[in-house]
Parts: structure tokens; C-alpha cells; sequence
């Protein structure tokens, strides 16, 4: 456990060391203001509910998350330090877990920097808070199967952009095979027992249960197996890596 | 404290380390040599468990490094080739990092960070980012980080690269000095470090232990060894030739230099043991000529020779 925290600790003072965490934090703040007052149209709506702010997180998440994770693996093997750290008395999942933590951690400290939005909508009306609470766990999960699977292809690649890439190519399939504008036309297409079985794997469905307050066990498994496969796969690429 | 067993290395079809056995005791410093591409870091790797053996074993302090891998890396410290190290990190940050993940905390650890800092004469860094260090300070850092926790086994992948001569000096003596208590394993390319800190050096060549023994027996094995270098005046180079070639203890006489009025020649033993009548025979020769002499020395052999005769053989192949 103190090894993971040692891990953790490294990376965070890693991010929060340079100014990108800093431009990073501002620009996800700026952006989901954005979506949710212009896009979204959050004030006109006259509804007290947060629905206008989170829809936009999987697509927010789509390009935020994987530029936060690309460089949990590709910068160890780009400096050499894989092989420190792989010498050291400590396991590669204590690694793993340890970066994946510092990452995420960062994520939700991102999330939870959005309360004025939760404020507003508190003082303009009185929304579910319950369901409010729900969405965040909702929002912080789906990051954090992001940037498992960003640490997956991070462990593939010596080169950021190429894991950048294709991160954004897995977590944009995730979203759309689920998203009905993509679904409905595929459903008079293909036989529909195909489409609700690729619908399976998307965010979706189970973002938007979870934003409507409603915690199914079902929707935890998912997020749970969303989080795990993708971490152990690295576990799998960096020992493969040493052979 | 290391043991390794017929070990083996395939990278694809190419054996880079090709059955290689050998031990290093508590006390000992055992010098790494050989050609580039040889094996040296490969077989480094494995001792430190970064890459899986594809055969063979690998103990160290008692533990296989395969199946009790924490319980080994614990034992080690490890200077991998081209110290790698955290950029974004100063070098006060990146040892207490090293440290924490060996385990070392609070009041150990500050003490750890001071004692390696002083001992890789990194004072003046301390508080430096790791990117902007010079190339030496760089490696100094990777050193620093190797000994730490003050380790009962040390292996370091070319300790000295990068280094100034002062430097290069500092940590020869540094390791002979932590050798006393220590087993350790280095690899590098400059054969006089062998002479200067090994007791036991090894060259690999192709994957294969091609040498193994302590510097002077290796330097035993050299052409020129027990060889005699004469320097004579007043004669020429064929009488020379003759003369000393008639001696009865010598196999061969060839003339290194003949700058007239001087010739040089070195005159090579028959048998490597009883030298000490060769260097007689040679002064009686002398006299008998009347050739003045002005100088005579004894060739101990050099690890240069012996090296470049064991593993030239592929480089001329290829
Ligand atoms: N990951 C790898 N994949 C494929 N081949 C490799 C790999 N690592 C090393 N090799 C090959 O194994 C051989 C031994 O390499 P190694 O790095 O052990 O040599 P070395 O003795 O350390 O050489 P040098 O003196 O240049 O450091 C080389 O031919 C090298 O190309
Ligand atoms: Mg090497």
C-alpha cells in the first residue's frame, strides 16, 4: 500500500510540477462552462436539474482524459526509467495502480472543481441532489475507464500522440456504439440483437442511468470491468515489453 | 551472493546471451568485459529481473530472481546502462522518491539522500532539476540512486561512462572501497578500471564467457607477456636478430624498432614460468657482443592484448 502511494504521490507532484495541469484545469473548466450554459442551454431550459452538464462529458472526456493519461507509460519507456522502476522492490500492478490513481485523482479534482455549477443550480431552484450526486460518481467512473484504457495504450507506445490517438479511437467507439443517433440507423440495418449487443459496451446507457439516479449494480459491474480490463491488459503489454 | 547458472537470452532467432555461468561472493568486484553487442547489459538485466531469462537461473542472496523477484530486487542496487532518470524531478526529490519505494522513511531517508549525496559529490545539485544536470551529474545521480539503501549487491552497467577523469578515479576508489563489504558486478570498456578495481574480471564475447579469472591472470594469458623489450646500441638489427635468437629460452625474437644507432627488440619467452633466466641470457648475450644496453624491461602482458586476442576473432569474421 505505501509503495502505491509512493507511486502515486511522484506522479501527481509530476503533473501539478508543470504548468499543463494548470492549463489543463482551466481549459476543462472553461469548456464544460461552455457546453453547459451556451450549448446546453442551461438557463433557458428552466429545468433545475445538472442534465445539460454532464451529457456533455463523454464527448468532454473524450479528448481531455487521454491527453491527461498518454504519458502514465510512454514517458517511462521513452526515458528508460521503465527499467528503474522495474528493478525496484515493488510490483508492476503497485505501479500501475499507483499511476492510475495520481491520474484519476487529478480527473476528479477537475470534476469536483465544477461545484459552482452545482451551486447555481441549488440557488435557482431545488434540484435532486441525489441524482446530482450520482452523476458525479457516474462522471468520475466513465473518466477513470478513459484513462484505463489511455494507460493501456500508453503502455503500447513510446510516442504520446500515437497513444493520444489511439485512446481517443477506443473511448469514441465506447461512445457511439451506444448514442442513438449512430444505434437508431444501425437498428433497420442490422439484425438487432447485434446492435444491442456492441450497445452493451458503450458509456452510455449506464452514464445516463447513473445521472438520473439511479445505481443499478449492473451499471457498477460495468465501470468496474471498464476500469480493471484495460489495467490489467497493461499489466500484460509491460511484460511483454521486458521479454 | 549471485549466482547464475547457465543462462540464456534469445531475442528472436539471436542468442544474445548464450549459456553463461558464474558467482560473485560478498567481497568481491567482478569486472564485465566484452565487444559491443556482447551481452554484458542483457545479462545485467536479468540479474537485476528486468528481462526473463529464456533459460537458466539466476540467485541472488539465496532468492531466484524469477519466482522471489521482490525478496532479490530488495538486495540489489542497480545502475541501469545510460542512467535513466525521472526528468521532472530535482535530485534531492528523485533520491527520496528511490528511497521511499525501497522502503525507507522519515529520518532513514533523509539520512539516505545526505550519505548518497556526499558520497557521489552531488552537493552543489541538490536542489537541481534532473533535466538540466550535465551528463556526468546525470550518471552521478544514477549512481547515487544505485546505493541508496546501501545494498549487499551492487550491478552497474558502465558506472564510469560519462564521468571526468577526477570522477572516473572517485568512483573506482568508491567501489573498491564498497567492494570490501559488498558483492558487486560492473560492466565497462576501459581496461585499466578492470586492473584498478576488479578482483575478478570475465569477458564476454557473443553471448559466451570467453575469460574468467582474476585481472592478472588474464594479463598472464597476453602474447607479450613475461616478454623481454630490449633496447641495444652499437649493432644492427640482423646480428641482434641472431644473437639473442640463438638464446635458448626463447621461442622468437622480432625487432620492434631499428633507428639506427638503437635497435629495439623484444625477445619472447618458451616458457611463461622460469622467466627470470631469459633476462640473464639476454644480459650475457649483451656482453659477450659488447652491445651497450640501455634498457631492458620485463612485458607484464597487457589486458588490451588479451582482450583484443579473444575477441577480435568475430569482428574479423563479420
Ligand atoms: N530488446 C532487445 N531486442 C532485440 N535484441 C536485443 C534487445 N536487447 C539487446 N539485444 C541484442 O542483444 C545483443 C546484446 O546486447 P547488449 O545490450 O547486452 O550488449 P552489451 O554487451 O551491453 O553492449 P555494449 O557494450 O554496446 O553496451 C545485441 O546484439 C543487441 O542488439
Ligand atoms: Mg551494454
Amino acid at each position: 500500500m505505501k509503495s502505491i502511494w509512493t507511486i502515486t504521490k511522484r506522479e501527481l507532484a509530476g503533473y501539478f510540477n508543470s504548468p499543463v495541469a494548470y492549463v489543463f484545469l482551466v481549459i476543462f473548466l472553461l469548456m464544460t462552462g461552455a457546453f453547459t450554459f451556451m450549448i446546453g442551454q442551461f438557463f433557458e431550459r428552466g429545468q433545475a436539474n445538472l442534465q445539460p452538464f454532464f451529457m456533455w462529458h463523454p464527448w468532454l472526456y473524450l479528448f481531455l482524459v487521454p491527453a491527461v493519461g498518454m504519458r502514465l507509460w510512454s514517458e517511462e519507456r521513452r526515458l528508460g526509467t521503465l527499467e528503474l522502476i522495474l528493478t525496484m522492490p515493488i510490483s508492476p500492478w503497485q505501479t500501475i495502480t499507483g499511476k492510475f490513481i495520481a491520474s484519476w485523482g487529478f480527473l476528479i479534482l477537475a470534476l469536483l472543481l465544477t461545484f459552482p455549477i452545482w451551486w447555481t443550480v441549488n440557488n435557482l431552484g431545488s434540484p435532486d441532489n441525489g441524482a446530482i450526486f450520482t452523476g458525479y460518481i457516474g462522471s468520475a467512473l466513465m473518466a477513470g475507464g478513459y484513462l484505463a484504457i489511455t494507460s493501456m495504450t500508453s503502455a503500447l507506445t513510446r510516442n504520446q500522440v500515437i497513444s493520444f490517438i489511439l485512446s481517443v479511437v477506443i473511448c469514441l467507439f465506447l461512445v457511439l456504439c451506444g448514442w442513438p443517433p449512430v444505434t437508431d440507423p444501425l437498428a433497420t440495418m442490422a439484425p438487432n440483437w447485434l446492435v444491442e449487443g456492441v450497445a452493451a459496451f458503450s458509456v452510455m446507457p449506464h452514464f445516463e442511468r447513473l445521472q438520473q439516479g439511479v445505481i443499478d449494480s449492473r451499471d457498477l459491474i460495468y465501470f468496474i470491468s471498464l476500469i480493471g480490463f484495460p489495467l490489467f491488459a497493461t499489466s500484460v503489454i509491460i511484460r511483454s515489453l521486458r521479454s | 551472493m549471485i549466482q547464475v547458472e547457465n543462462l540464456s537470452k534469445a531475442f528472436g532467432p539471436k542468442l544474445a546471451v548464450d549459456d553463461v555461468s558464474f558467482s560473485v561472493q560478498r567481497g568481491e568486484i567482478l569486472g564485465f568485459l566484452g565487444p559491443n553487442g556482447a551481452g554484458k547489459s542483457t545479462t545485467m538485466r536479468m540479474i537485476t529481473g528486468y528481462l526473463p531469462p529464456t533459460a537458466g537461473l539466476v540467485k541472488v542472496g539465496g532468492h531466484d530472481v524469477t519466482e522471489k523477484a521482490i525478496e532479490a530486487k530488495r538486495l540489489i542496487g542497480y545502475l541501469p546502462e545510460s542512467a535513466p532518470l525521472y526528468t521532472d524531478m530535482t535530485v534531492e526529490g528523485f533520491l527520496g522518491f528511490c528511497a521511499e519505494v525501497r522502503g525507507l522513511g522519515g529520518a532513514d531517508k533523509a539520512k539516505a539522500i545526505d550519505r548518497a549525496i556526499e558520497m557521489c559529490f552531488l552537493k552543489t545539485v541538490r536542489r537541481q532539476s534532473v533535466d538540466t544536470l550535465s551528463k556526468g551529474y546525470r550518471h552521478r545521480t544514477g549512481f547515487a540512486q544505485a546505493i541508496i539503501h546501501d545494498p549487499d549487491i551492487l550491478v552497474m552497467d558502465e558506472p564510469t561512462d560519462g564521468l571526468d577523469p577526477n570522477q572516473k578515479h572517485e568512483v573506482r576508489s568508491l567501489i573498491r572501497r564498497m567492494g570490501q563489504s559488498k558483492a558487486i558486478i560492473f560492466s565497462t570498456h576501459i581496461l585499466e578500471e578492470v586492473e584498478a578495481a576488479c578482483t575478478r574480471a570475465i569477458i564476454i564475447d557473443q553471448g559466451k564467457v570467453v575469460a574468467n579469472g582474476t585481472p592478472d591472470e588474464l594479463k598472464a594469458k597476453s602474447e607479450l607477456a613475461n616478454s623481454y623489450l630490449v633496447s641495444i646500441n652499437g649493432t644492427e638489427a640482423a646480428a641482434v636478430r641472431e644473437k639473442l635468437g640463438s638464446i635458448i629460452q626463447s621461442t622468437k625474437v622480432t625487432i620492434v624498432n631499428d633507428k639506427p644507432p638503437t635497435v629495439l627488440a623484444r625477445v619472447f619467452p618458451k616458457d611463461a614460468g622460469s622467466d627470470g633466466a631469459l633476462g640473464q641470457a639476454i644480459f650475457s648475450v649483451a656482453k659477450q657482443n659488447e652491445w651497450n644496453v640501455n634498457e631492458i624491461r620485463k612485458e607484464e602482458g597487457r589486458l588490451d592484448d588479451v582482450f583484443r586476442n579473444i575477441t577480435l576473432s568475430d569482428t574479423q569474421a563479420q
